[in-house]
């Protein structure tokens, strides 16, 4: 089946076999490698990208279904070369170890701190619970997620 | 995980869904947002030949204000029953539940029909809809009809919709409450998830409620004429007191 859809702002239109997950079509049709696959269960979130600005378990969900959305990745969150606010946030307070869930973790926040006006820590702590880090380094993803909220003119 | 390939088509209308069920029998799946079928289709142990991608149907996504119930359309997603306003002030319990569900990833795409026609015991919006002595509207070839809430929940994974039904709306009363239990008119409902094939009425609890039992004595019933299975995460036996224990903190958090 054909699917067009925008990715990361730029048009992509391909034939795809209906069974085709969205991370795969991201990854191996698009090229973009940046979205990982973690569990494949919708259980970690390492797939995470934004689906019409909301976040997604990309493993989830069919490219067909992606059909017609504008979908972001990692790929898409640095303008001009300058790196998106929640990546400078990330790299400030050292919110990655292996680094494995960060593109998940990343783009998590991006729709949490979109669709919450005020986030307290417990509030970025339950709001990050589809995203698992195996460093367990969640204090520092939580302290990034925090400074990046506290600096939402710089988010837009 | 690669799903086994099948065909799929996107439906505009009710009636083309209806149509291609008509067509493909017990062959075909509906898929909404897909986060129940697609794990179960990525380990194989779903092989539908044929998805039916009813998650345009923008015209099932709806909460509204039906006199005396909310009607809810069967492809809402649990993220706009979290933040419906008009759920908060009239089905509080059903919008705290949906928010529940899974992570906020799962909400943006999981919708409360494709829960319910999915019929997992351990899933929470059954539950709630059946404490809440809800029901479902359902369409078919003959026509629409409704199925009461506590008779749609056949065994695992099973529901009384047909092969070739669609399922549009689901009806809730408007209740005040909290916890894991409903509290409408003055009588008490109280659902469990995972204690045996089906989400299951307390009916022992809500029974000893009704005869003024006080709420130890109430919650202490609660797991009555269930059988729970046993599996990786708890044992029968501790099942049975998990709800015993869980059944007295919503009704006092109900209470108060």
């Amino acid at each position: 089946m054909r699917v067009r859809l925008s990715v990361n702002g730029a048009s992509q239109e391909h034939e795809v076999e209906p069974r085709l997950l969205l991370v795969h079509y991201l990854r191996e049709v698009v090229g973009l490698t940046g979205t990982n696959v973690g569990c494949d269960t919708s259980s970690c979130g390492a797939c995470t990208v934004l689906m019409d600005g909301e976040s997604i378990k990309s493993c989830t969900v069919l490219a067909v279904q992606a059909d017609g959305t504008e979908i972001t990745t990692i790929e898409g969150m640095a303008q001009d070369g300058a790196m998106h606010p929640i990546q400078e946030a990330f790299r400030e307070h050292h919110a990655l170890q292996c680094g494995y869930c960060t593109p998940g973790m990343v783009m998590a926040a991006a729709s949490l701190l979109k669709e919450h006006a005020d986030l307290t820590e417990a509030e970025v702590r339950e709001g990050l619970e589809g995203n698992l880090c195996r460093c367990t380094g969640y204090h520092n993803i939580v302290k990034a997620v925090l400074a990046a909220a506290g600096d939402r003119e710089a988010l837009v | 995980m690669i799903p086994v390939a099948f065909d799929y088509q996107r439906v505009s209308s009710v009636d083309e869904a209806l149509g291609l069920l008509a067509t493909h029998g017990d062959e075909a799946k509906l898929l909404a947002g897909g986060h129940s079928l697609l794990p179960l289709m990525k380990l194989r142990l779903a092989v539908p030949s044929v998805l039916v991608d009813v998650g345009r149907l923008h015209d099932l996504s709806y909460v509204r204000d039906a006199g005396d119930h909310v009607a809810i359309g069967a492809l809402t997603r649990h993220r706009d029953l979290e933040t419906s306003e008009l759920l908060a002030a009239q089905v509080p319990i059903l919008a705290h539940v949906a928010g529940q569900v899974g992570d906020p990833q799962v909400r943006h795409r999981g919708t409360i029909g494709g829960s319910l026609a999915h019929g997992d015991p351990a899933s929470d919006l059954p539950a709630v809809v059946l404490a809440l002595g809800g029901t479902l509207v359902a369409r078919g070839p003959g026509g629409e009809r409704t199925i009461e809430a506590r008779s749609f929940f056949e065994g695992f994974l099973q529901t009384a919709l047909g092969p070739d039904e669609l399922l549009t709306e689901i009806r809730v009363p408007k209740a005040t409450i909290v916890g894991a239990a409903a509290v409408r008119n003055g009588t008490t409902g109280v659902a469990l998830v995972n204690m045996g094939s089906t989400p299951l009425r307390a009916s022992a609890t809500e029974a000893a409620l009704a005869a003024g039992a006080s709420i130890g004595d109430a919650a202490a019933v609660a797991a009555e004429g269930t059988e729970p299975s046993g599996d990786l995460n708890a044992s029968p036996d501790f099942r049975r007191h998990l709800a015993t224990v869980l059944v007295r903190r919503a009704l006092e958090e109900a209470a108060s």
